[in-house]
């Protein structure tokens, strides 16, 4: 093995002997640098991948159709490349990245769960791809019906019947529903301006209620991890507009109180948002309509398999209960019922007057719904059943795991059943080993784990968020444990691993502060 | 039944040994009785792999793409090619499944890939500061009108050129809502912002103005004209555009323009009957520490070699809550890959080319369908890959008719703008060749004619 092998050694497969790397020898080598450099400094002048198709039309003089003055002066300085070395350049930036069909991927609240093959096969079929999304419904009917049918499932799974599937992601989901809130508030004649969420909610909860011109209301925790009751009745006011909550909350618990929760919201007239980022702990088991919930969003990229692509796309469909339907985004996907013994026929309905309007342009991220409704079809009611409890068994399982392999310096944080995801506390660790959340997560990556997620939930000392989901084998969670109890006696023995901590990447630990504070967003040209 | 699990009933007995439970149910006592289902879910039986793709085969059969009949709808969206690398590229896993970069030391790639694209759409707009994607063009314009908002909170007006794309328009008035920022449409004459409408408009209180260019109808708006009216009002300037002809426009950076923002589906991105794409948002510097959603940024590691991390993250929902620039986090981070290999094999002469080229196609496909009996210029202007007309005979219908013929003439103008009723927006595409067009002639005048003689029968 080369020096350079060792140091670029694939993140995703276990290295042999993670702990000697750290001696090796450190010297950037060229094929090093030239990974990380960017396809503008590999351009060189003259060279090129495209060919265009010949002008087969009489021409004109280019300046009489685009005067002078509308003109660019100067080309962008776009790369100059052939195509072997385009497809060469992003193969190897690929190899720099860790992914999920690579190795395990427990970041709490994502749900990285398996992403099936068969969905890139169907969403490519050229009439998904290259349907044109101003199509006349009569010629996009397959594609209406879908849609209409996964509105349907979702409905179902949701216990909320009227479905938008406009939303492009989770965050753009809850700005819809607090709009939807806002609206109805106001058809019946009130002004309301809070809105309450738990301090463990996801950072986009209150980023959504200032955005939509809210007041964000903390409402505490209690000792088991829940709703502090009293707190939200204290806070439930007439100016509450709404209560945004996630169940399984943040904490990976399930909140025993919810019917107690929902009585209090619904009697301060304000309606309940259900954050759908945990909906992966509760399908077929419990149904956020039936505890009490106006709004809830799905994430089609945690729960229905959309591949997170490194940061999206996703897509954050709405599921609604029948007060706050008017309200619903438009066009809606409607199912007319034809006359003259004609099949339905699936239609944009545009005409709604009470429709907060549109979020986004045409009609959502359908590649999306195509993933995401293959796999409902593929799971069924049973299957998504089964996936739910299996993510939950997971979970419990490893929590135990971890109970034996770490459970001195990094106990779970509510030592209780949890659901799809639990919460560890490395407080103890810090205490007593010397190393944090952070340097414990990046020592992780030298063992081919992408890390849990870390330092959230907020209310919890140096967190650790794991959620495994239902497609990871035993094994798979039982070397994960293995792994961090090695790491925490390795650094009883020697903490200096840890916090230097990683060896085997790409690169090491990277200047985050200088980046920000002396920002380099582009390459010079 | 799911084939996605690997639990074995043994497994099961043993995880649950391990967790001291007695079943499943066990796991699932924090539900209350009141709100479990105690039902299974009313939803068709799971199904194999093999009956999972002939049915959505079949529904996607019923779909008339573009690869079925002669398209020249754009509105938007347009059909160009999507060279096979971008498959190829996007197929990797590497690219396709990770989460978006928590962990920079595992994530250079896909890190590397936003600072190469926000390096590209800043050469493409003239603009200093790109970040990593928006969801889409018509959020990205709501982003950039709250970006207006946050940076001057007192002023309360947006003036939104009725050349924007409806979308874009319906798209910000939706989310305006809740900041107070009220929505007023600057009128057109000549199938352009008119720019006397748009002096007496503003005023003090004039949060930003909001352009397209190309615009809706197709023309190329004078943005100097424009532009620095709204600046000496202090409005901020926020222009839409369309990505692949900034091969040949002057880029809205050199008109001072403040933010501009766009739909980047042209850019190697299918479809898709409307999404996943991109949307790009750039803009000056100054508003960098105001920019929505993620950025990547240059830095060393350790050992002083070079990488990228998420930057300037203080702006985000994840850190700063209540207080963040936006409350975006899952973008499209493969889309905009798609834009950047692109823009790649496209490379700096071939954005000219194809604009050029595009150039060209649009005005002998302008020529020929002006010259037929029954059709007219809706506006004379520049244009550069679509135009519009206006059609003596009922537009849908002509579109009906055509459609017949295996052609789709184009996007109806009426719906979204009842004073152009009789209107048609007309896309050409590097994939439309001559042929393509005189065809289109052909069908559209007979279409006319037809319902012409409808008409008067």
């Amino acid at each position: 093995m080369t020096d350079e092998n060792r140091l670029h050694a694939d993140p995703g497969v276990e290295p042999e002997e993670p702990a000697a790397r750290r001696d090796v020898h450190l010297t950037e080598t060229a094929q090093q640098r030239d990974r990380a450099r960017t396809i503008f400094e590999k351009s060189q002048a003259g060279r090129r991948a495209f060919v265009p198709p010949e002008l087969d039309v009489p021409e004109r003089d280019p300046a009489t159709l685009l005067p002078d003055r509308f003109r660019r002066t100067e080309p962008a300085r776009l790369p100059e490349i052939a195509e072997p070395e385009i497809v060469r350049h992003y193969n190897r930036l690929s190899k720099r990245n860790f992914d999920l069909d690579t190795g395990f991927y427990p970041l709490g609240s994502c749900t990285m769960k398996h992403n099936p093959k068969l969905h890139e096969r169907v969403a490519a079929l050229p009439g998904n791809a290259r349907l044109h999304p101003l199509q006349a419904p009569a010629r996009a009917q397959g594609a209406l019906r879908l849609m209409w049918e996964l509105q349907a499932a979702l409905g179902e799974i949701s216990g909320l019947p009227h479905v938008s599937l406009q939303p492009s992601a989770g965050s753009h989901g809850e700005l819809a529903g607090v709009l939807l809130t806002r609206a109805y508030h106001e058809d019946h004649g009130q002004r309301r301006t809070k809105v309450l969420a738990p301090d463990t909610a996801h950072g986009t909860n209150p980023a959504t209620v200032t955005m939509a011109g809210f007041e964000v209301v903390k409402v505490g925790t209690n000792p088991d991890g829940g709703v502090d009751v009293e707190d939200l009745r204290a806070k439930a006011g007439e100016d509450v507009a709404c209560l945004m909550l996630t169940n399984p909350n943040t904490l990976g618990l399930f909140d025993p109180a919810i019917e107690e929760i929902a009585h209090v919201v619904h009697d301060a007239g304000a309606t309940l948002y259900y954050d759908g980022a945990n909906l992966n702990a509760v399908m077929g088991r419990a149904r956020p309509g039936d505890m009490g919930f106006d709004i809830v969003h799905f994430n089609l990229h945690k729960t229905f398999t959309q591949p997170h692509g490194g940061g999206g796309p996703g897509a954050g469909p709405i599921a609604v209960s029948d007060r706050i339907e008017p309200y619903l985004p438009r066009p809606q996907i409607v199912r007319r019922e034809a006359e003259n013994g004609q099949g339905p026929f699936f239609d944009l309905e545009l005409d709604r007057p009470k429709s907060i309007g549109r979020l986004r342009g045409f009609q959502g991220n359908y590649g999306v719904f195509v993933r995401s409704y293959a796999y409902i079809l593929s799971l069924g009611g049973d299957g998504l059943q089964e996936a739910s409890e299996t993510a939950v068994l997971n979970a419990n399982y490893l929590m135990a795991r971890l109970k034996e392999t770490a459970g001195e310096h990094l106990p779970p944080a509510y030592d209780r059943t949890c659901m799809h995801e639990f919460v560890l506390t490395g407080g103890p660790m810090k205490r007593a080993l010397g190393i944090r959340t952070l340097d414990l997560a990046k020592r992780l990556l030298d063992h081919g784990y992408h890390p849990p997620t870390v330092y959230f939930p907020l209310l919890v000392e140096e967190a650790l968020l794991v959620e495994p989901t239902e497609t990871e084998t035993r094994e798979t969670l039982d070397a994960f444990a293995e792994s961090i109890g090695e790491i925490l006696a390795e650094a009883a023995e020697d903490p200096e691993a840890a916090r230097n901590a990683p060896y085997t990447t790409p690169v090491r630990r990277l200047d985050e502060a200088g980046a920000a504070k002396r920002p380099v967003i582009r390459q010079p040209l | 039944m799911s084939r996605y699990t690997s639990a074995t009933d043994a497994d099961r007995r043993e995880m649950l040994a391990a967790i001291g439970a007695g079943s499943v149910d066990d796991l699932f006592a924090d539900v209350p009785a009141g709100v479990r289902l105690g039902r299974p879910l009313d939803l068709p039986p799971g199904r194999p792999e093999q009956e999972v793709y002939a049915y959505l085969r079949d529904l996607a059969a019923r779909n008339v793409s573009t690869e079925d009949e002669v398209s020249f709808l754009g509105a938007g969206m347009y059909d160009h090619y999507v060279p096979a690398i971008v498959d190829s590229i996007l197929a990797r896993s590497e690219f396709l499944t990770p989460y978006t970069p928590y962990q920079p030391e595992v994530a250079q790639g896909g890190l590397q890939v936003m600072f190469e694209y926000q390096t590209a759409i800043s050469e493409l707009t003239g603009l200093p500061v790109s970040n990593a994607s928006v969801y889409e063009g018509p959020s990205a314009v709501a982003a950039a009108g709250y970006l207006a908002k946050l940076h001057q909170p007192k002023r309360t007006r947006f003036l939104v050129s009725r050349a924007v794309h409806p979308h874009s328009r319906e798209t910000l008035a939706t989310t305006s809502v809740g900041w107070g920022t009220t929505v007023e449409e600057l009128p057109l004459r000549d199938g352009v912002t008119d720019a006397d409408a748009l002096r007496s408009a503003l005023g003090d209180d004039v949060s930003a103005v909001i352009l397209a260019q190309p615009n809706f109808l197709g023309a190329v708006e004078d943005l100097e004209a424009l532009v620095a009216p709204a600046k000496e009002a202090g409005a901020l300037v926020v222009v839409q555009c369309d990505p692949l002809p900034l091969g040949i426009l002057r880029p809205p950076g050199d008109f001072g323009v403040d933010v501009a923002v766009g739909e980047g589906q042209t850019l190697g991105n299918r479809l898709d009957f409307g999404g996943p794409s991109f949307g790009f948002f750039a803009a000056q510097e100054a508003y960098l520490r105001r920019m929505p959603g993620r950025i990547a940024g240059e830095t060393t590691d350790v050992d002083g070699r070079r990488g990228f991390v998420l930057t300037l993250q203080t702006r985000e929902q994840h850190i700063r809550r209540e207080k963040a620039t936006h409350n975006i986090c899952t973008a499209q981070a493969l889309n905009a890959l798609a834009g950047m290999i692109y823009l790649a094999w496209l490379g700096r002469a071939g954005l000219v080319e194809l604009g050029e080229l595009l150039l060209q196609r649009t005005a002998y496909a302008r020529e020929r369908l002006a010259a037929l009996d029954g059709v007219e210029l809706l506006h004379e202007q520049p244009v550069v890959r679509e135009f519009a007309v206006r059609l003596a005979a009922p537009v849908e219908r002509v579109i009906e008719r055509c459609a017949a013929e295996g052609v789709n003439p184009g996007h109806p103008l009426g719906p979204d703008y009842p004073e152009f009723a009789d209107g048609l927006l007309v896309a050409i595409t590097e994939q439309r060749s001559r042929g393509d067009i005189d065809r289109l002639a052909r069908v559209l005048e007979a279409a006319v004619a037809a319902e012409r003689e409808t008409a008067r029968a």
